[in-house]
């Protein structure tokens, strides 16, 4: 009996959506990524007291390669971090100095932001992670999306189970939450502002929130986005980050 | 014998002059002993104290774990053998897991150890005993800084986030089942204290832990994967923080010294220059000049006697009543092991130090300005003549 309404419910959502969560998440992947791109940004952390606002120029070739490099505040300006497969390193013009982010120190939070090297750093697909299942449609902004829950399906994950909601027409996330093992919900991302950029839809802003504490999260506003630009070898070197 | 004799009657002699000496002198002796045995009391609580809350008789450490690397202790950990085992039913160890977490206490971030703890444990005076008598799994005890820093209660519930053995993140409300309180800063602050079979559970590492506490009848020391870290070890720290308080405390105290030994200093000098006469007799009846150094240098010396009598007059009752009542530090919170009420200790070797110290440097500096009678003609000295 168990079977035949778990078999009625996948037929159910498939027939709703007419696709299946993978062929969703994997439609998403094909809108978001590029050879190449080139984005500039900038990023507001939002603390208890105060916020700060650093702007950066990142260049990334598809998820294994990206170098970015903070602009200002006059205090961050001149830090670099590479991230070559699954290294990273940073280079602080202060010390002049090129530390490697490795192990455990991956866990600790980017620049005083709500997200951690470990989230910039995996880049494993998510279809090889998680096992999907659309739950439903709902409205977000007027804009009809896809609920998707995915579920681990390897041990070594940061998040037990995530749930993304999908612009259905776009293919473009609209909102994720990351959850613990426990169901506990623990870090929510807002994205809006989408525009169609060089054929791609793309989310100009994003607002990415530790869910467990006070404060308005961290905002991330993409005033530039150039896909499949003319990148230079060089800059994914180390060399490049004492330049 | 003579030189003896005379000194005893040329201080009483001297009257108000050798008691306003002989009393700072006394001051400055009694407030030595003073100081350091206060600071040797502090020791040897501090010790007592560390010993029963956090360290036991030793601990065996998982070979990767480092207390002051944050980055080592997720992977400080290793399952019990059977060795192990057997110490830990003897009741010769009890074992902790400890792993990094982040509490929420009201929303605001405050980073933490979350230890696994025997409910059983005898070892540590921890109240680990509390988690047996609780209806919630999820319990904990905390220290009352930690309770205090993240304003909690007992029966109060905080959001704890941490990752499992392969770096999942997961959170759960926990509840507060008792708040201890403790003179042991390392045992309390940033420390959320729970079962260690709950703990176990929620990393996912059954039967493991990261490092064992002993008591003093554990003997096995060399285990695979644990290093045994002694008394001598684990209270490194607390040691050189004593003996740095004692080094900046020589400098007052010093002070103090020199300042008495000044005194006697002057009346050494004045009694030479009045007393040449005396001096001049002293070696026409057949002393030599040495020997007339050294009774100058006995009566100045013989402060110092003086000084150690009259301060145990009035210091051992002082002392007795403070090892009594002891001396209130209120509660402070340095973050450092001191007891809130802190009680003096005065060992043998201590006084007899302090002792020998003061009756040194008070034959030094009266011997300085004698030395001058060693030059002096004796003829013009028993006619009172300036030199």
């Amino acid at each position: 009996m168990k079977y035949i309404v778990l078999i009625i419910t996948a037929l159910f959502s498939t027939l709703v959506s007419g696709q299946t969560a993978d062929e969703i998440i994997k439609k998403v992947d094909q809108n978001m990524s590029a050879e190449n791109r080139i984005i500039e940004s900038s990023m507001t952390i939002h603390g208890k007291r105060n916020s700060r606002t650093m702007t950066s120029i990142s260049y990334s070739v598809g998820d294994k390669q990206s170098f970015t490099e903070y602009l200002s505040p006059a205090r961050e300006k001149g830090t670099k971090m590479l991230k070559l497969e699954d290294k990273l390193w940073i280079y602080s013009p202060s010390t002049d100095r090129t530390i490697q982010i490795s192990g455990h120190m991956l866990r600790q939070s980017v620049m005083g932001s709500d997200f951690s090297y470990e989230d910039m750093m995996d880049d494993r697909e998510l279809t090889d992670l998680y096992t999907s299942k659309i739950l439903n449609e709902e409205l977000i902004d007027g804009r009809k999306a896809f609920v998707l829950e995915l579920i681990a399906k390897v041990d070594d994950v940061a998040y037990h189970s995530r749930k993304i909601w999908v612009d259905a027409e776009r293919f473009v996330p609209l909102k994720e939450d990351l959850f613990a093992k426990s169901g506990q919900l623990l870090k929510r991302t807002t994205l809006s502002d989408i525009q169609k950029i060089q054929g791609k839809w793309f989310p100009m802003k994003m607002v990415y929130k530790d869910m467990l504490k006070q404060g308005d999260g961290t905002e991330l506003h993409i005033s530039s986005i150039k896909f499949n630009q003319q990148i230079p070898e060089y800059i994914f070197t180390k060399a490049a980050l004492k330049q | 014998m003579i030189a003896l004799k005379l000194a005893y009657k040329n201080l009483l002699g001297a009257g108000l002059r050798t008691w306003l000496n002989v009393t700072i002198l006394s001051f400055a002796f009694v407030l030595i002993i003073f100081y350091n045995g206060l600071l040797d009391g502090w020791n040897r609580q501090g010790k007592r104290d560390t010993i029963n809350w956090q360290t036991g008789q030793g601990q065996l450490w998982h070979s990767e774990y480092d207390p002051f690397d944050p980055y080592t202790i997720a992977d400080s950990h290793a399952p019990l053998s059977d060795i192990v085992l057997k110490e830990i039913h003897a009741g010769n160890l009890s074992p902790i897991l400890i792993t990094q977490a982040t509490a929420y206490p009201n929303g605001r971030v405050q980073n933490a150890l979350l230890k696994g703890i025997d409910p059983n444990q005898k070892i540590l005076q921890l109240p680990s005993a509390d988690l047996n008598n609780v209806q919630e799994k999820y319990s904990a005890f905390i220290g009352s800084r930690m309770a205090e820093a993240a304003k909690l209660n007992v029966g109060d519930w905080v959001l704890v986030r941490w990752r499992d053995k392969n770096g999942t993140f997961d959170a759960r409300e926990i509840q507060i089942a008792a708040i201890f309180k403790c003179d042991v800063p390392a045992a309390d602050n940033g420390q959320i204290y729970i079962s260690l079979s709950v703990l176990q559970e929620m990393m996912g590492l059954e039967n493991e832990a990261s490092i064992l506490v002993s008591n003093e009848n554990f003997s096995q020391k060399n285990i695979d994967q644990w290093v045994f870290k002694d008394l001598d070890f684990l209270l490194e720290d607390f040691e050189k923080l004593i003996a740095s308080k004692k080094g900046g405390s020589m400098i007052m105290q010093g002070l103090l010294l020199i300042l008495a030994l000044l005194a006697i200093f002057d009346t050494q000098v004045l009694s030479i220059f009045r007393r040449q006469k005396e001096i001049g007799t002293y070696i026409a009846l057949g002393l030599t000049r040495w020997q007339v150094v050294g009774i100058f240098t006995v009566e100045g010396g013989a402060h110092s006697i003086l000084a150690a009598l009259l301060g145990a007059v009035y210091g051992i009752p002082l002392f007795i009543w403070l090892g009594k009542v002891g001396i209130s530090f209120g509660t402070p919170d340095m973050g450092i092991t001191i007891a809130e009420t802190i009680y003096p200790y005065y060992s043998v070797r201590l006084v007899i130090i302090s002792l020998l110290i003061v009756v040194f440097a008070a034959t030094v500096v009266s011997f300085l300005p004698a030395r001058k009678i060693a030059k002096m003609k004796p003829t013009d000295a028993l006619k009172g003549k300036l030199q």
